[in-house]
C-alpha cells in the first residue's frame, strides 16, 4: 500500500514550514518520509516526544526556527542536521558536537554567488556605479557635467574576514584585478600563500579595504567595532555579506555620516529589513537588500545540495558539504 | 626666463582632465603653450604664437583636422589622452608627416574593472536593488527578485585588446566562460574565436563590447545580432556608443529581447534614451570608466613619455598604427 511504501522511505524532520520546504518537497517526498511538525495539532515538545525520537536527520532553514539545546535533547537519535544556509547561527553547535550530530550547510551552493555580491558590492563602492546611475536617471549628467573620479582596484590591499569557502572565492576573484589579499580567520591556513593576521585590527590597519566574509559567532558579534574602523581610516571601504551583526552598526553609521571611513557596500543589516536611514543620503554606500544568494541557479542547486546530503546519510556515503566545527 | 625657453614648447588648445590633475608633471619639463587661456580667438593665437610649434597634446574635444593642421606648419607630433584617438584625423596626420601617439593602455585596466562592474550589476541587479532600499520599500515591500548567477555564464567580448583581455581575465575568475570576436585570431589565447559577431552572440549569454569605434564597427551590434543573443542575454558597452545601434538596443530592451544592459557610452552624449530612465534592468553611466586619478596619472605619464621621447628623437612609446 502506499502508506507502507512511504514508510520505506527514510524520516526527516521538519520543524516549520517555508517557501525551501515547499519547493523541495516533491522530490524529497519521493525519496524521504518528510515529518512534518507543523502539520501536527500537537504542541511541537510533544510531537517531538511522541513521533520523532527514532528520527535520524533534520532538515533545518537559515529563517528558522533556531535548532536549540532543548529542540535536540528531545531527538536523542538525531545524527545529522542540513540546513538551506550558509550561516549556522541558528544551530546550537555545541550541543552538535557533544552530541556527535553532524551538520551540513549549503556554502558550497552558495559561496560563488555570495563572492560575486561581494565583489560586485567592492566595486560598485569603488567606481560609484550606483550613484551615478542615480545620477544619470535624475537627468543630471546633462546639466552638471562629468560625475566624480572614482577609485581604482588594482593595487589595492584587500582585507578579508572569515577565509572560508565564501572568502576564498572573493579571494580568487579580486586576485585578478590586481588587488593584493589579507586575511585574518579563526586559523592561518598555511597552505595559501595570502598573508595571515591574527589580530583584525592589525588587519584593518594595513588594508585599504574589508570584506566581512565570516559566519556570526559569540566571538564575531560588533567584532568590527570603533577600533577596527579606525583603523580602517578615512579611505577605507568595508563591504558586509556575512552577518550585519558582525558591525557594529551604530558606530559604523556613525563612521560613515562623520567621512571617518571611505565607504560601505552592505548586503546584511543588525536588524533586516530596517536600514538606518542616515545611510539613504549617502553616495558612498551600496545597500543590497540580503540577496547575496538570490539568484533562480542557486536555489536548483541548493534544493539538489540538500537532497545529496540526505541521500548520503542513509546510504553511509560522506556527506556533500559537512560544516566543520571548531 | 631662459629655464623656461630652453623647455621644449607643446601647445595645447583645451587641457585634457589628466593634463589639469598632474600639471606640475607636464610644466617641470615642457613650456605649455596654453591657448585656452587666451583672450584672442584660437585662429588668431595660432597664428600669432603657435607657427613653430611642433607637438600638440589634445583633448578629445579638440577635433584634429586639415583645418586645425593648417595653422600649424611646424607640427610634427600629435599627443591625444584617449586610447581610440577619434578625434584626431589619421589620414590626415600621415599626409602631413605628423605623428599621433595614444593612451596605450594607460586605462585598460579601470575600463575593465568598470566593465566587470556593469555586468554584475545588470546579472545581480545591485544598483536597482539599492535604488529599492533606499526608497524603503525592502521593509514595506518585501524581497527583491531573484538576480541571475554570474559563475557558468557565457561571456562574448568584442573587441580582444588591452581592455578586452583584461575583462576576459577577470571574468574567468568568475568561472565565466570567454568567446571573442576580434580583427584577427589571438593564436596566443585559448579563448574560442568567431569571426562573426552575430555568431559570437548566438553563442554568448551576454556581450561586453570593448573595441574602437571604426567604420567596420559602427552600428555593429544590430538588429540582427540582438536577436541572435536573445531573450536571456546582457549586453555591456565600455566602447563607443556608436558601436550599437542604440534605437534597436532600446527596441529590444524595452520588448523584452534582452534580459538587460550595462552602458558607459551612449550614441548622443549626455543625452541618454528616456525610455532607459525607468528600467530596472538597464544600469547607466556617465562614461566614466577612465574617471579615477589614477588612470589621470598614468594617461599623464604616457603623454610625458611621448613628448619626451620625440623631443629626444627616440621612438614613440605608444604611436598610433593603423
Amino acid at each position: 500500500m502506499a502508506d507502507d511504501d512511504h514508510s520505506e522511505l527514510p524520516t526527516v524532520l521538519v520543524l516549520r514550514r517555508c517557501p525551501f520546504i515547499a519547493l523541495l518537497e516533491p522530490k524529497c517526498s519521493q525519496k524521504f518520509n518528510l515529518l512534518k511538525a507543523w502539520d501536527s495539532p500537537l504542541p511541537q515538545d510533544r510531537f517531538l516526544t511522541t513521533h520523532a525520537r527514532s528520527v535520524q536527520a533534520l532538515l533545518s532553514s537559515g529563517n528558522g526556527p533556531p535548532i536549540t539545546a532543548q529542540i535536540l535533547q528531545l531527538l536523542p537519535s538525531l545524527k545529522l542536521v542540513v540546513t538551506n544556509s550558509t550561516g549556522l547561527d541558528h544551530v546550537d553547535l555545541a550541543e552538535c558536537r557533544r552530541r556527535g550530530i553532524a551538520v551540513a550547510n549549503a556554502a558550497k551552493v552558495f559561496a560563488e554567488d555570495v563572492a560575486d555580491t561581494a565583489v560586485g558590492l567592492f566595486i560598485d563602492v569603488m567606481r560609484k556605479i550606483s550613484a551615478s546611475n542615480r545620477y544619470v536617471r535624475g537627468g543630471l549628467w546633462a546639466c552638471r557635467g562629468d560625475y566624480p573620479l572614482g577609485s581604482k582596484i588594482g593595487g589595492k590591499k584587500v582585507g578579508i574576514v572569515g577565509l572560508g569557502s565564501i572568502g576564498l572565492e572573493v579571494a580568487k576573484r579580486l586576485e585578478a584585478f590586481g588587488c593584493s589579499v589579507s586575511y585574518n580567520s579563526r586559523s592561518e591556513k598555511p597552505s595559501l600563500s595570502y598573508q595571515f593576521y591574527s589580530n583584525v585590527c592589525e588587519l584593518a590597519a594595513d588594508s585599504d579595504a574589508l570584506i566581512i566574509c565570516c559566519g556570526l559567532t559569540e566571538e564575531t558579534h560588533h567584532m568590527i567595532n570603533k577600533e577596527v574602523l579606525s583603523a580602517l581610516g578615512r579611505e577605507g571601504v568595508i563591504v558586509n555579506v556575512g552577518r550585519g551583526a558582525i558591525i557594529d552598526e551604530k558606530e559604523m553609521v556613525e563612521c560613515l555620516v562623520r567621512g571617518e571611513i571611505g565607504g560601505a557596500g552592505l548586503d546584511v543589516f543588525e536588524n533586516e529589513p530596517n536600514v538606518p536611514k542616515e545611510l539613504f543620503s549617502l553616495d558612498n554606500v551600496v545597500l543590497s537588500p540580503h540577496q547575496a544568494i538570490v539568484t533562480h541557479e542557486a536555489f536548483v542547486d541548493l534544493g539538489e545540495l540538500v537532497t545529496g546530503n540526505l541521500e548520503a546519510f542513509f546510504s553511509n556515503k560522506p556527506l556533500l558539504s559537512l560544516a566543520v566545527i571548531n | 626666463m631662459a629655464e623656461l625657453l630652453d623647455l621644449p614648447e607643446v601647445l595645447i588648445i583645451q587641457p585634457p582632465p589628466p593634463f589639469t590633475s598632474f600639471e606640475s608633471d607636464f610644466t617641470q619639463k615642457f613650456n605649455i603653450l596654453r591657448a585656452w587661456e587666451s583672450s584672442l580667438p584660437l585662429d588668431q593665437f595660432l597664428t600669432t604664437h603657435a607657427q613653430s610649434v611642433q607637438a600638440l597634446l589634445c583633448h578629445v574635444f579638440t577635433p584634429v583636422n586639415g583645418d586645425l593642421l593648417r595653422l600649424l606648419p611646424a607640427l610634427k607630433l600629435v599627443v591625444s589622452v584617449s586610447t581610440g584617438a577619434n578625434h584626431v584625423d589619421k589620414a590626415e596626420c600621415r599626409r602631413r608627416g605628423i605623428a599621433v601617439t595614444n593612451a596605450g593602455n594607460a586605462y585598460s585596466e579601470d575600463v575593465a574593472d568598470m566593465a566587470v562592474g556593469l555586468f554584475i550589476d545588470v546579472n545581480r541587479i545591485i544598483s536597482a536593488a539599492d535604488w529599492y532600499v533606499r526608497r524603503g520599500l525592502w521593509s514595506s515591500k518585501g524581497d527583491y527578485p531573484l538576480g541571475s548567477k554570474i559563475s557558468g555564464k557565457r561571456v562574448g567580448i568584442v573587441g580582444l585588446g588591452n581592455i578586452g583581455y583584461e575583462v576576459a581575465k577577470r571574468l574567468e575568475g568568475f568561472g565565466c566562460k570567454i568567446s571573442y570576436n576580434s580583427r584577427s585570431e589571438r593564436p596566443s589565447l585559448s579563448y574560442p574565436f568567431y569571426s562573426n559577431v552575430c555568431e559570437l552572440a548566438a553563442n554568448s549569454d551576454a556581450l561586453i563590447i570593448c573595441c574602437a569605434l571604426t567604420d567596420q564597427t559602427r552600428h555593429m551590434i544590430n538588429k540582427e545580432v540582438l536577436s541572435a543573443l536573445g531573450k536571456d542575454g546582457v549586453v555591456v558597452n565600455i566602447g563607443r556608443g556608436a558601436i550599437i545601434d542604440e534605437k534597436e538596443l532600446v527596441k529590444c530592451l524595452v520588448n523584452g529581447e534582452i534580459r538587460g544592459a550595462g552602458l558607459d557610452v551612449f550614441e548622443n552624449e549626455p543625452h541618454i534614451p528616456k525610455e532607459l530612465v525607468a528600467m530596472d534592468n538597464v544600469v547607466l553611466s556617465p562614461h566614466k570608466a577612465v574617471l579615477t586619478l589614477e588612470s589621470f596619472k598614468r594617461g599623464s605619464e604616457v603623454m610625458i613619455a611621448n613628448l619626451e621621447a620625440f623631443f629626444s628623437n627616440k621612438p614613440l612609446v605608444t604611436p598610433v598604427m593603423d
